[in-house]
């Protein structure tokens, strides 16, 4: 029977500073199947991020090790396309050589290049814009350029970073619809009933030369409705020292349309999430108590 | 007024040019009026034709572009080996940490104290002109071409590692494009520098160049020439800087935005 496509196992991070270690992240285990949309959901500071920088490559575990399709991972690679919180396009490129930056970077003609990145550009809905640099787009714009970059690449899994926390809620909203069409439009039809979806986004898309695409996802977020929403599996993490508390599927049928967030199955798991998570954000607010009892007392 | 309210384009030009005005108003007025002797400050009419003098008739234009073609030379060489140093220290710490001491202490030697060395060494030909400029401007730029490259933001640095780049790869396709517009504003800064660096050569040991003729002309109590020469160096810095700005901007659109 093969593995999954991501196996994290035993990994654990300490930092260490002049104030001494300290644990962000506790020995964790966790396999994310191929074609899966895995949403990470804790509070800040739960090691969250850090377990996304270790998958991706760009931080390093103390301990354990983290397997794509059985092979180690040792630092970043094309593989595994990012989406970070910040603002990450190059200031230098407009959208379009942006989105080229990881095509370029293979050595591949140009006029194929364009051809690839002018394909998602449409897909994510920039069509017209990709002669604009970044800073003449809206933050949305930004991050749908950003998704672009990183899904051009074709890479075996997307990393997300809390992608749209800096975008204003109706926003952010549109986001999350454009992501998950995306993925859904891109499993392959053997994993599961595709129904297609009505509707300009998917119909206008068109594929790269490429092919499948990027139809494996981790998320991170703080957002128990967008962990809900998006993900076929939600994992929830505790306080730091982080680990893995819950570990749920999301039986919502894909696809999903965003009036899916008004129903009675979607508020029972987002209640029962919720309760997860409230408990782990007062356990963190009392851990970041904990160092100043003194001042605490004198000030009560 | 309100703080950090731009101004209109056109009253900004009017009130940058009314300081020229008021300051060569306060100049006729101090000379003309008598109050200052004309063996110490010569007035801006005579100014203006010993200027005329001098370029018709004295071969001041030729003193003009030997000062101007030294000052390229030696900026132009020094940039030529700050740039690859400077990005190399900014982008690999081991090369930082071993040049860096070095280059800090370096910056803080005064380039007019090593004249009469370089004379000593290099003669008092054009070597020792462009010995000067190098020592003045090469240590300045290696230190700050280095802390720029060095403040690269360091998510977009690992962004570019999550799309496949390799390390060499982030260098030339992350850190030096990023720096770039900073590095164009460096070496415009520097050449300012690098201006008042080459009159202090040519003071001393020169046949030839601004510096030389002020130099005679302080020997003829000619404080006329030694304005106009000083006004030409400060006229030739403008128009260069204007050029810089203008090819900052043509050639890094990205970098306005927003400003």
């Amino acid at each position: 029977m093969p593995g999954p496509l991501l196996s994290v196992r035993g990994v654990s991070r300490t930092f260490t500073s002049a104030q001494g270690d300290t644990l962000a992240l506790q020995a964790t285990d966790l396999g994310v199947e191929e074609n899966d949309f895995v949403t990470i959901l804790g509070p800040s500071g739960c090691g969250k991020s850090t377990l996304l920088r270790i998958v991706a490559g760009l931080d390093h575990p103390t301990t354990g090790e983290v397997l794509l399709d059985g092979c180690r991972i040792e630092g970043p690679g094309a593989d595994r396309g990012m989406v970070f919180q910040s603002y990450t396009l190059f200031p230098w490129l407009d959208v379009l050589d942006n989105v080229c930056f990881g095509l370029r970077e293979r050595g591949l003609p140009r006029a194929q290049q364009v051809e690839i990145a002018q394909g998602f550009v449409a897909r994510v809905g920039l069509a017209g814009f990709e002669h604009h640099y970044p800073k003449q787009l809206s933050g949305g714009m930004q991050q749908r350029t950003a998704l672009a970059r990183a899904l051009a690449n074709g890479p075996r899994m997307l990393l997300m970073d809390e992608p749209f926390g800096a975008l204003d809620h109706q926003t952010r909203e549109l986001m999350q619809e454009l992501l998950l069409g995306i993925w859904e439009g891109e499993r392959p039809a053997g994993a599961g009933p595709l129904p297609s979806r009505p509707g300009p986004p998917r119909g206008a898309a068109t594929v790269g030369s490429e092919g499948a695409v990027c139809p494996t996802v981790l998320f991170v977020t703080h957002d128990i409705d967008e962990a809900v929403f998006m993900g076929s599996r939600v994992v929830v993490m505790s306080a730091r020292p982080g680990r893995i508390k819950v570990d749920r599927p999301v039986a919502l049928a894909h696809p999903r349309h965003y009036s899916v967030k008004t129903t009675p199955a979607f508020a029972a798991l987002k209640a029962e999430l919720m309760e997860e998570v409230r408990v782990e954000v007062l356990a963190s607010q009392q851990g970041s108590m904990a160092p100043y009892p003194a001042s605490g007392r004198g000030l009560g | 007024m309100k703080p950090l309210v731009p101004v209109a384009p056109g009253a900004r030009i009017a009130l940058g040019v009314s300081f020229f005005v008021l300051f060569v108003a306060a100049w006729a007025a101090a000379t003309f009026g008598g109050f200052v002797s004309k063996t110490f400050l010569a007035d801006p009419l005579t100014m203006v034709r010993s200027g005329w003098t001098l370029l018709a008739e004295m071969g001041f234009a030729r003193d003009i572009g030997m000062t101007v073609w030294r000052v390229l030379g030696g900026f132009l060489i020094a940039a030529a080996l700050a740039l690859p140093l400077g990005v190399a220290m900014g982008a690999y710490k081991p090369v930082e940490a071993f040049f860096e001491p070095f280059v800090s202490f370096a910056r803080y030697l005064p380039a007019s104290a090593f004249i009469p060395l370089l004379i000593l060494w290099a003669g008092i030909g054009e070597a020792q002109k462009l010995a000067v400029i190098f020592i003045g401007s090469f240590f300045q730029l290696v230190l700050m071409i280095a802390v720029t490259v060095g403040n690269t933001r360091r998510d977009l640095v690992e962004a570019a590692y999550t799309l496949g780049c390799g390390h060499r790869g982030v260098v030339r396709r992350v850190l030096i494009p990023g720096a770039a517009p900073e590095i164009a504003e460096i070496l415009r800064m520097v050449l300012g520098w690098a201006w008042t660096y080459v009159i202090v050569a040519e003071l001393i040991g020169a046949s030839s160049g601004i510096g030389h003729m002020i130099t005679d002309s302080q020997a003829l109590l000619a404080t006329d020439q030694i304005i106009f020469g000083i006004i030409v160096i400060g006229l030739i810095g403008l128009a260069s800087d204007l050029l810089f700005k203008l090819a900052n901007r043509r050639l890094f659109p990205w970098a306005q935005l927003g400003r």
